[in-house]
């Protein structure tokens, strides 16, 4: 897959002529064949080009025209502006679920979807290809001699023996500002109440808020963070110096985020959305898999504390105005103690 | 030859016994089944002729219990046109022949003749004059060893003839005789019959002389 | 006789009734554990949404002035628990929406804490509405706190379509086992008229004796009338049977007793004038009784006729008894009377018929041909069928009356002067075709008549 080559690249930097904000832009395969597969994608380009390029190996007659686009500008785009694209993948299940929750997808039936496990399929519209579990990333240099915690109990244990140490040394999503942060967050206080103590914990230590999984990531590689909490595993994963860290899946549970994807119900090009669905299905599940996320982390061996984040109204509880606003507050008033 | 005639219908029964008396027979009547026993108790006759319906049974009864007497008398029986179904029964239970009522008398003649014939039996009635044997129920007439069966208006003409021998018969009343059963007999035809007998007699001592103007006779030369 | 007229048929009518009755059952089995079923799915579906909004209601607090609420995460994650559903919520406090789907329509509901419900239309989708209320006392008062849920109706839908399916397939089955039920009760409610219809069907055409099987209590009117229809009929024939052998009696025997009186006196009248008076007499009265005799025994044949019975019959043994049977008259007419011929056909009919028919051909034969003439009965056998072939060296048939002389009454030309009538030979050929056969006049090339009957086998 790595041969094939791209046709044209063109990266878009400059604003998009609508509205909401993209944040890049890239067209592949043959762009003058009429055919034009749009998507609006929250993943990165680099992220996704593999799906695209196997997808063009089978038809090559495709022009896919590729945005990249923030979960939240993504929502504003197709919900509030009504753009039209033929395919919307997000990790930002939630909004995800609320698109179609509130009409915004099409149902799609085919083979492909039928034979997808009950949680990758959410009502015919929303299709997952991806598990990500979100992961503690430790930096093994600056660790030292200090245990690998293994869960959120042997974690706090650490943090509270070593408050000098893990003092602004620690990082994890600011929910207001990151979508999957807030998922993330939600997701792991319905799993368990340790999720507060952790935060106070955090709090305590003034952790370091961050928007991007990256951002924190790196601050570990440069040594600015000691540790990372509910980082994508797979970001970590598929760095070139991995080794540099230590990914640890929690063993009380481990949250996992589906990246879903799913056809607008204003889609223009409905049948090639179509087969890039199936395209992406067949490809992502089953025996002959090839998951765009080869992350390394074992997830099957540890299949019963995963916390597979269920698709599905449930999460609309936490799109509530009065319960973001309710949750929101408890989670400052645990983390910002100053 | 004498007739036991068993039958109910007084007129029919009169009429039948006088028109066998005619022809020479002596008939006894039984209007009933327990007259015929007293009959046949004290009498042989050469034939029964029997009615089935009978105001004290059915002839069948009758018929049934003379042949458990194993009497040889042969009977024939008068049935009504219906009781044709009936005839196959009648037969198996010994009765020689039947006839349908009423009594065609030619036929009945004929019939007479065959039951006596078929059940041979000595010769009862057998007539003897010179060298000459006639045998009426049979038929047959015998000159010497020699032996001619006649046939039916022959046998009809010489038996008129001999029974009175001598006597001197018309050919008027020959063929009153014959009429009964013949429409187209003539006076030449009574010549042609004539004329066969002779040649039967022929060598014989009896023969039939022509009375020229009165008729026939019969006698011995 | 003409086959009756079908109108209807019973079995197929009971079958149809019950079909008919069984079918509406179906119907309304169908219909009926549709709607029960469906009514079942509604209210499960109720119970949840009510569920989803009390728990809703319930988390809502008043506090620091403001509402509260603290939306469970079951609430609405129970909704979409058994199909994935859309699912849309509403809370509003009096006429002031708070949260959730501002345009969700609501349920009117009076009593404070009772769901009430409502089917509606929202983003395009049919949805069920379950509101509650509750009062909550606030700053500014005493206000309704209310709370919708909503769920979209594939689920609903999903399982309706099972139930249709279900409840037609017992509707489905309920008939199938009706129809059957139907055809068994069909039958067995028929069986009796069957098995009447065999025993009466398989009796011979003689049988008059009432039917004494047992019957069902429906049918004995039936059978009653059958039974005494039967009665009438076997006293109706023995009567004809008996009036025709009283009538053979009563017509014939004074004539016979005329005739042997006439006989009498013209054996014993000298006058030769009132002898041949006499005998014209004797010849008038033969012809009367024989025609009477041959009335009679056409209407017997005719009878017999109607109720042809099928027995065996061998045509030589029939030949050879008809011949034995007239020998001493052809004897006495002096005209020889031969049978050949010994290959036997067997035919089926009633041999009281053949006996008649035979009997007045050969009685035919012999009246009509001179002393010393000769009849023959030829009994021969073809491929499909035996034929009887009387020949007499008679004067033969005029010729221009072959075709007329069956016709009944006619009469050969040439046998004007002999006692009998036409009808012997009507009564062969009805007796003949009755069996099949055909009947042939011809004459034979040295003079001399000649008719065969042809029988078919069977």
């Amino acid at each position: 897959m790595r041969q094939f080559a791209l046709s044209i690249a063109l990266i878009f930097t400059a604003g998009w002529s609508a509205a909401f904000e993209i944040e890049n832009r890239a067209r592949f395969g043959a762009l003058d064949s009429g055919q034009v597969l749009r998507i609006i994608s929250t993943a990165d380009i680099r992220f996704f080009e593999p799906m695209i390029a196997s997808f063009l190996a089978e038809y090559p007659d495709t022009e896919i025209d590729y945005i990249v686009a923030s979960s939240t500008e993504m929502m504003r785009a197709i919900y509030d502006e009504e753009h039209a694209f033929d395919l919307a993948i997000s990790s930002a299940m939630d909004l995800q679920t609320k698109l179609a929750n509130d009409g915004k997808a099409q149902r799609y039936v085919s083979d492909a979807t039928q034979s997808l496990p009950d949680w990758a399929i959410w009502n015919d519209m929303l299709f997952a290809f991806s598990q990500e579990p979100a992961a503690i990333v430790v930096s093994k240099e600056a660790f030292g001699d200090l245990p690998i915690p293994k869960d959120r109990h042997e974690l706090i244990n650490l943090l509270r023996q070593h408050p000098d140490r893990f003092r602004d040394r620690v990082g994890t999503y600011d929910v207001r500002q990151s979508g999957l942060g807030y998922l993330f967050a939600t997701q792991d206080t319905r799993a368990s109440d340790t999720y507060w103590r952790l935060t106070e914990v955090f709090g305590a230590l003034e952790a370091r808020l961050y928007c991007c999984s990256s951002d924190m990531i790196d601050a570990v590689k440069t040594g600015e963070l000691l540790i990372a909490y509910n980082v994508l595993g797979s970001y970590a994963v598929n760095r070139e110096d991995r080794s540099d860290f230590e990914i640890i899946l929690p063993s009380d549970f481990t949250t996992v985020m589906l990246r879903t994807a799913m056809i607008p119900h204003n889609a223009p090009s409905q049948e090639l959305s179509a087969i890039f669905v199936d395209h992406l299905l067949q490809r992502s599940h089953g025996q002959d898999a090839q998951p765009l996320t080869q992350s390394g982390l074992d997830l099957i061996q540890m299949e019963t504390s995963l916390n597979r984040i269920r698709i599905g109204p449930g999460l609309l509880v936490f799109l509530d105005q009065l319960k973001k606003r309710a949750f929101l507050s408890e989670w400052e008033s645990a983390i910002l103690q100053n | 030859m004498r007739f036991l005639l068993i039958e109910d219908n007084k007129q029919l029964a009169s009429a039948v016994v006088d028109r066998l008396m005619l022809d020479g027979h002596v008939v006894d009547h039984a209007p009933d089944i327990q007259t015929a026993y007293d009959f046949t108790a004290t009498t042989d006759y050469d034939l029964i002729l029997l009615d089935i319906m009978l105001p004290d049974g059915d002839g069948r009864t009758f018929l049934a219990q003379r042949r458990n007497q194993n009497s040889r008398t042969p009977v024939i029986v008068l049935t009504a046109r219906s009781e044709v179904s009936d005839r196959v029964g009648i037969l198996d239970l010994g009765a020689d022949d039947y006839m349908v009522k009423p009594i065609d008398f030619s036929e009945l003649e004929a019939r007479c003749r065959a039951v006596l014939r078929r059940r041979g039996g000595e010769a009862r009635n057998l007539l003897i004059l010179g060298d000459m044997s006639f045998d009426s129920l049979s038929g047959t007439l015998k000159v010497g060893e020699h032996t001619i069966q006649l046939r039916a208006r022959e046998l009809r003409l010489f038996e008129i003839l001999a029974k009175a021998p001598g006597k001197v018969f018309s050919k008027a009343s020959l063929m009153n005789h014959l009429v009964s059963y013949d429409e187209d007999v003539s006076e030449n035809a009574i010549e042609v019959y004539v004329g066969r007998l002779r040649k039967h007699l022929q060598n014989s001592n009896v023969k039939i002389t022509t009375i020229r103007g009165l008729g026939y006779k019969l006698g011995i030369e | 006789m003409s086959a009756p007229v079908a109108h209807g048929s019973i079995r197929r009518r009971l079958l149809l009734s019950l079909l008919a009755g069984a079918a509406v059952l179906a119907i309304v089995v169908y219909f009926v554990v549709q709607s029960v079923a469906r009514q079942v799915a509604q209210e499960s579906q109720d119970n949840v949404l009510a569920a989803s909004a009390l728990s809703i209601l319930d988390s809502a607090r008043y506090s620091g002035q403001e509402i509260n609420v603290d939306l469970p995460y079951s609430a609405l994650s129970m909704l979409d628990s058994i199909s994935d559903e859309r699912v849309f919520y509403a809370i509003r406090l009096e006429n002031e929406f708070l949260s959730g789907y501002d345009e969700l329509p609501e349920a009117d509901g009076t009593v404070a804490g009772v769901p009430a419900f409502r089917s509606a239309t929202f983003l395009e989708e049919e949805v069920r509405v379950a509101s509650v209320r509750r009062r909550m006392s606030t700053d500014i008062g005493q206000s309704y706190l209310q709370v919708s849920v909503a769920q979209t109706l594939s689920g609903q839908k999903q399982t309706l379509a099972r139930i249709s399916q279900t409840s037609m397939g017992i509707g489905a089955g309920f008939f199938l086992v009706s129809v059957l039920l139907a055809a068994i009760i069909a039958r067995s409610t028929i069986r009796p008229l069957d098995r009447l219809t065999v025993s009466v069907s398989r009796r011979g055409p003689k049988d008059l004796r009432p039917v004494a099987a047992p019957v069902p209590s429906e049918m004995v009117p039936l059978v009653a009338s059958l039974n005494s229809f039967m009665r009438r009929l076997k006293r109706s024939l023995t009567r004809s049977e008996d009036f025709i052998a009283e009538a053979a009696h009563r017509v014939r025997t004074p004539l016979a007793i005329v005739r042997t009186k006439a006989e009498i006196v013209q054996r014993k009248a000298d006058n030769p004038e009132t002898r041949t008076a006499l005998r014209e007499m004797i010849h008038a009265i033969d012809d009367s009784s024989r025609t009477a005799g041959q009335l009679l025994d056409h209407a017997m044949v005719t009878f017999r006729l109607d109720h042809l019975s099928q027995d065996e019959i061998s045509l030589l043994r029939l030949v050879q008894e008809a011949v034995e049977r007239l020998r001493p008259i052809s004897e006495m007419k002096e005209i020889e009377l031969h049978a050949i011929g010994t290959e036997d056909s067997i035919i089926q009919g009633d041999p009281i018929l053949l006996q008649n028919a035979l009997h007045n051909l050969l009685d035919n034969a012999i009246k009509y041909s001179p002393a010393g003439a000769r009849v023959t009965v030829a009994l021969t056998r073809h491929n499909d069928g035996g034929e009887i072939r009387i020949t007499d060296t008679g004067h033969g048939f005029p010729e221009a009356e072959l075709d007329r002389l069956t016709d009944r009454f006619a009469r050969g030309a040439n046998a004007e002067s002999i006692v009998g009538s036409g009808l012997g030979l009507t009564i062969v050929k009805e007796v003949v075709e009755a069996h099949g056969g055909k009947m042939y006049f011809e004459n034979m090339p040295g003079g001399g008549a000649c008719v065969s009957l042809h029988f078919p086998l069977p």
